[in-house]
This record gives structure tokens, sequence and C-alpha cells, in this order.
């Protein structure tokens, strides 16, 4: 491919941070599907996250207690979710399409007044002399702190996921909670806690657009990224290291094919335009394709209650 | 049963309407608009809403406003269209170039019910007029100054769809850096929304990373400024609305949707019986395209040239598109002296000669 006019050091560090809202909600949302749980309201918690961590930061000035707000915001309403499928067994495929719609009116209301402020700035982490170094410095030392966070996050939960009595539970209860529930694990507590995280996650995702990457606050500011992060999870096998991988390519083709647009690139724009959304999808699915199972948790999206 | 009474209802509705515009003028008005994105968006919407509210500022109690957000196009805007009508809409505004084909699809259903689409030119039925507005004209303001301001000599465009509307902003733009700036090279970027900030602001982003110092953005939110704002030296307009909080930043003028005046025009004439179809199409000469304060980043001497344009162009005494132009691939367009014509205008599908790249199809 033609990089001609095009820097691949800025590139990169320009990806790391557009793909942060989809990492993080994406990984969020795989643990919640791991624990057999399927939330489609990723979207409402991240404009929700994006909203409430947008009004925190403002009327606080600090950018830290905004992403802490957005994740608070995120979770309370989640718990919307956890407490309508968990505790009244509603259909989770439906309340989470409505806790969609219900975030991004809610969201729409409550950002009235909110237009046209500017949030106090997320700063770069490291002092300008490491950000100047060539190469290493705009990709290893160029970006704010949650571009940092999104990725231990990534660590963090392989880690936990795989190799952690927690994350054994969580998958146990994801894979089949009758055999959790006669284990004496509490079941239903433990998808609550699943929720929340990944509401919080959402939310800070969706901070992280209103904040950082925008940054102010527009009505419907998220613009589906819920949606490809939900896609991203699936395609990624619920697997945390290649739900990163799928997020930096989405985000990568995106930047990367405005980038081409501007250096004049002889593809045509319908191609490029599309290029994130394919390539993804394929690579991810090249990636899996081969192995037996195709991963997806077994009681993914099944409601379970005590009684049965 | 069910079908039978959706038929009931739909009938029914034909009558209302039509017993209302038998008439000779009408007492009250229900005037209903569909939005594109949220009216929150600072931008396009934000500014058809503000016109909506001059309606209700000027008659009062004599007309009920109605308004959806966030409709898309497609299916979705003939629904949104048939519930309008049959919910005893006189006049629908749909302010978007993808309603087109839905309004044209809906006033065939319902005779007695107004449309005006904006940005469009199908007028398919009696009761289907067009409105737009000449920002092509905004556009060669800002291509003047930005020809001037530019210091890399690369300017920028972030486009949303490749229809007349645009390319037409997009040319007018060119030519006019280019006229005051031989040097001047644009980037487009085809965004594909309308409204999507975050893609925008990576559009943007893109644009500076490549050198890019002047960025006109064509679609709806605030963020490219957001984006240009972030890096010294980087300037770009208020695209639609005022986008007046950016004005310490980058933003050193704008073009400002003025959609008030047509609208209590038209609802006005449908009060007063003296309501036709029309194809309307004003500029900066009938206030529906105002250019906003040029702030003193640009130069006082460039500043005076872009006001004594706005002032031609307001005149009549010039023609952003005067030949000699050429197309993009050399052919001619435009002879010495001669303007575009308001057809070749709105069926623009060329760049002019020296812009780069192809228009998607």
């Amino acid at each position: 491919m033609d990089l001609g006019g095009i820097n691949p050091v800025i590139l990169i560090a320009t990806l790391m941070a557009s793909a942060v809202p989809i990492l993080l909600a994406a990984l969020g949302e795989t643990v919640v599907e791991r624990a057999g749980v399927l939330n489609l309201g990723v979207e409402g918690m991240m404009i929700f996250g994006a909203l409430g961590g947008f009004i925190v930061a403002v009327h606080s000035g600090s950018p830290v207690l905004g992403f802490i707000g957005g994740a608070v915001c995120g979770a309370l309403l989640s718990l919307i979710f956890a407490a309508l499928t968990q505790v009244f067994l509603a259909n989770q495929v439906a309340t989470g399409l409505a806790l969609t719609l219900f975030g991004l009116g809610v969201s729409s209301l409550g950002g009235q007044g909110y237009n046209g402020i500017k949030p106090p700035p997320t700063g770069k982490l490291f002092p300008q002399a490491l950000t100047d170094l060539p190469v290493v410095g705009p990709i290893v030392f160029g970006h704010d702190w949650v571009v940092y966070f999104s990725i231990a996050m990534t660590a963090v939960l392989w880690w936990v996921l795989k190799s952690t009595r927690v994350g054994l539970i969580i998958r146990a209860v994801g894979e089949s909670h009758e055999a959790a529930h006669a284990l004496g694990y509490k079941v239903n507590r433990i998808r609550l806690a699943c929720i929340a995280f990944g509401g919080a996650m959402a939310g800070m995702g969706g901070a992280y657009v209103s904040l950082a990457r925008v940054p102010q606050w527009v009505d419907g500011i998220t613009a589906g990224a819920g949606w490809i992060a939900l896609a991203i999870v699936v395609f990624a096998s619920w697997k945390p290291w290649r739900v990163l991988i799928g997020a930096y390519l989405f985000g990568g083709i995106t930047v990367l094919q405005l980038n081409l647009q501007v250096a004049g690139s002889a593809i045509p724009v319908e191609y490029l335009s599309m290029a994130p959304y394919l390539i993804t999808i394929l690579v991810l699915v090249i990636m899996s394709a081969g192995r037996k199972a195709s991963g997806a948790p077994a009681a993914l999206g099944q409601n379970f209650h005590a009684s049965r | 049963m069910k079908r039978r009474n959706l038929l009931a209802t739909a009938a029914m509705g034909v009558l209302l309407a039509s017993g209302g515009a038998l008439a000779q003028g009408m007492d009250k008005v229900k005037a209903c608009f569909v939005y594109v994105g949220p009216i929150g968006d600072g931008g396009w919407t934000f500014q058809h809403h503000d016109g909506a509210m001059q309606v209700k500022a000027a008659y009062g109690d004599k007309v009920e406003i109605q308004y959806q957000e966030s409709v898309p196009e497609g299916a979705d805007a003939e629904r949104v269209l048939t519930q309008m009508a049959l919910g005893g809409c006189n006049i629908i505004f749909t302010t978007s170039f993808g309603y087109m084909d839905a309004t044209n699809a809906v006033a065939a259903k319902f005779p007695d019910v107004k449309f005006e689409h904006a940005t469009g030119f199908k007028r398919e039925h009696p009761n289907v007029s067009t409105y737009n507005a000449r920002f092509y004209e905004g556009r060669a303001i800002q291509g003047h100054i930005a020809g001037k301001m530019t210091k890399s000599n690369k300017i920028g465009y972030i486009a949303s769809f490749p229809i007349p509307e645009v390319i037409m902003g997009i040319n007018s733009y060119y030519l006019h850096a280019k006229k005051v700036n031989p040097d001047v090279q644009l980037s487009v970027v085809w965004a594909f929304t309308w409204f999507d900030p975050a893609k925008e602001a990576d559009s943007a982003k893109a644009l500076i990373d490549q050198g890019v110092d002047v960025i006109a953005a064509h679609t709806d939110s605030t963020a490219p400024l957001a984006e240009a704002a972030k890096v010294e030296g980087v300037i770009g307009f208020g695209q639609a609305s005022d986008m007046a909080a950016y004005k310490d930043g980058p933003r050193v003028t704008s073009i400002i949707d003025n959609w008030g005046p047509y609208y209590v025009k038209r609802v006005g004439a449908l009060l007063d019986g003296t309501y036709e179809q029309i194809d309307a199409w004003e500029g900066i000469a009938g206030g529906e395209v105002l250019i906003g304060e040029i702030t003193d980043k640009v130069p006082a001497d460039v500043k005076a040239e872009a006001e004594a344009m706005r002032d031609a162009i307001a005149a009549g005494t010039y023609h952003p598109f005067t030949g000699p132009i050429n197309k993009q691939d050399g052919s001619p367009w435009l002879a010495e002296g001669e303007t575009a014509s308001d057809g070749d205008l709105l069926g623009m599908n060329f760049y002019v000669e020296g812009i780069v790249g192809d228009i998607p199809k």
C-alpha cells in the first residue's frame, strides 16, 4: 500500500487514541458476556457516561474526576439493566435495546445547556522531552493516561479471566449457571457485578469521546461506537487481546482511510469508507476460523433463577 | 380489521386536511419540521429549529409547531412524514437533502398538505416546494480567507456526501483560494456522514497531520473546530451556525444559515391564502446566508477584501462562479465573464480544474 505523504508514526499514535472508546466499551462487554449476560445497551451506557463525565469534569474542573464520573454513570445505567434481567428475569435482548434507547434519550435531555462548553483538557502523561523523541516519542509517550489505562486493562482482564479464581468463577457462571449454582456461587450477584463493571467501562469509553477525543458535548456524540464495540467482542471470540487487536484495527483503518483521502490516494473513496468494517470483520473471522468452538459462553443470553 | 382502521384514519386525515385547505387562508396553521440531526448539534439542525422558533414568535397562537429530531434519511423518513400528515400538519418542512424521495412519495398521498423540501430539486407534485440557500456564496468568502491565510499552502475541506450542494461548496472554496494564492492545494475528505462528531474530529486530525492549516467543514457539528483548537496556527470556519464559542480559537468567520425569514414568509402565505408552489434559492442578498463576524486573527486588509466580496455578492455585482472556469478534465465550463446558471449549479457533479482526486459516485 502506498504510504505516500502519510507518516506511519503519527498514524499509529492517532489510532491508539481513537480506538480507546471502543476498546474500553468492548473490554467491559467481554466480561459481561463471559458471565453469560448479553447487554446490548452498550451504546446507551457509553453516551450516558459521555454526558455524565462531561458534566462532572466541567463542574469540578478535573478531567480525572470526569472519567470517574463517566464510569459511575455508566455503571448506574447498567444497574437498571441488571435489575430488570437478573431480578425480574426480563428478556436480555429487549432490555438491552431499551437501555440504549433510554440512554440516548436521557442524555439528550440532560445535555441541554451543555452545548458549546469546553471541558478541562486531558493532558499528556509524559513530559514534552520524552514526547519529542523520534518514533517512540509519539507512539509510546505521546498519550494521555486513559490510553495507557485501556492497554493495562486489556492485560489485567486477560490475566484475571485466564488465571485467577475470580476469572474462573465468572467463566463458570457464563458457561453453565446451573453448575455454578450447584457449587454454591450466587449466579445473579456475580452477573450483577459483571454488568456494573461493563457499564463502568462503557461509561468511561463514552467519557473519553466527550472529554478527550472530540472534546465537547453534542447530542448523539457516540454515534454508534457502542454497536461497533459489541460486534468486536463477538468477532474477537470473547478474548481481551483480540478485542484490543479488533479495536486497533478498526480505529487504525478508520484513521488510515481518512489520511489516504487527504493524501489523494488512487483508491476510490467508497472502498476506503467501508474498509474499516470489512477488514476488521475479515481479520477477526480468519483469526477465529479453524477452531472447534466459536468461543461463545454457553449460557450467553440465558436468565437464571435458582428455582429452576 | 387493523388495516381497515388504518385506511379509515388515513381517509379522515385527508378529509380534514382538505377541509382546511379549501378555505381561503387559514385561522391556524400546524407547521411541522423534520430534522436530520439533534437540535443540540450547534449547526445545521440548530439553525432550522431557530427558524421554526421564529415562526412561533411571529404568529404566536395562530401557529402550532411540531418537530422530530434525528430522523434517518430513508424509509423511516416516510413513516415520520406520513404520521405528521395524518396528525394534522398543514405544512411540513423536511430539512435535509436525503428526504427528497420520501417527501415526494408522501406528498402524493396527501395532496392538501404542503411539503417544503430543503436543498432538493424534485417537485413531482403541486404541493411540493423546494427551498435552498446559496451557501456557495459564503464558501467564496471562506476560500478567499483560506488562500490568504494558509502558510503551508494546504487547505482542507471535510465533505459529507457527494451531492451538488457539497460539490458546489468545494468548487467555490477552491476557486477563490486559488485566485489569491496560485500555489494552494486542496485536500477533500469524504466523511459520509452529516453528523458524527468523533469522525468529524478524526477527519480534521487527518488533515492537520498532513500539514493542512485551514479547514472548512461541510458537516454539522463543531467537532472539527474543537480539533483545530488543539493545534496552534490552524484555523477553521463556523458551519451552518455561527459557532461563536470558538471565536477565541480557530474560528475566523462563519456561514450562518438563516432560515427564519423564509419559514415565516411561507407559513404566513398559508395563513393569508397566498401560498403557491415555489423553488426558492436565496443567498446573501436575501438574508438567508449570513457571514459571521470576521475575527482579528484575519489581517485587516484580508478582512476588508472579504467584506467587500460579501457586499458585492449581496449587491449582485459579483457571482462566485464567473468564467473563465474549466472543469477538472480541462474542458471549458464557463467562458470569460459568463456566470453559472442555477441549473448548472444544482446539478453540479464535477470538480473545477486544479482540484486533485475524484468525486465518489
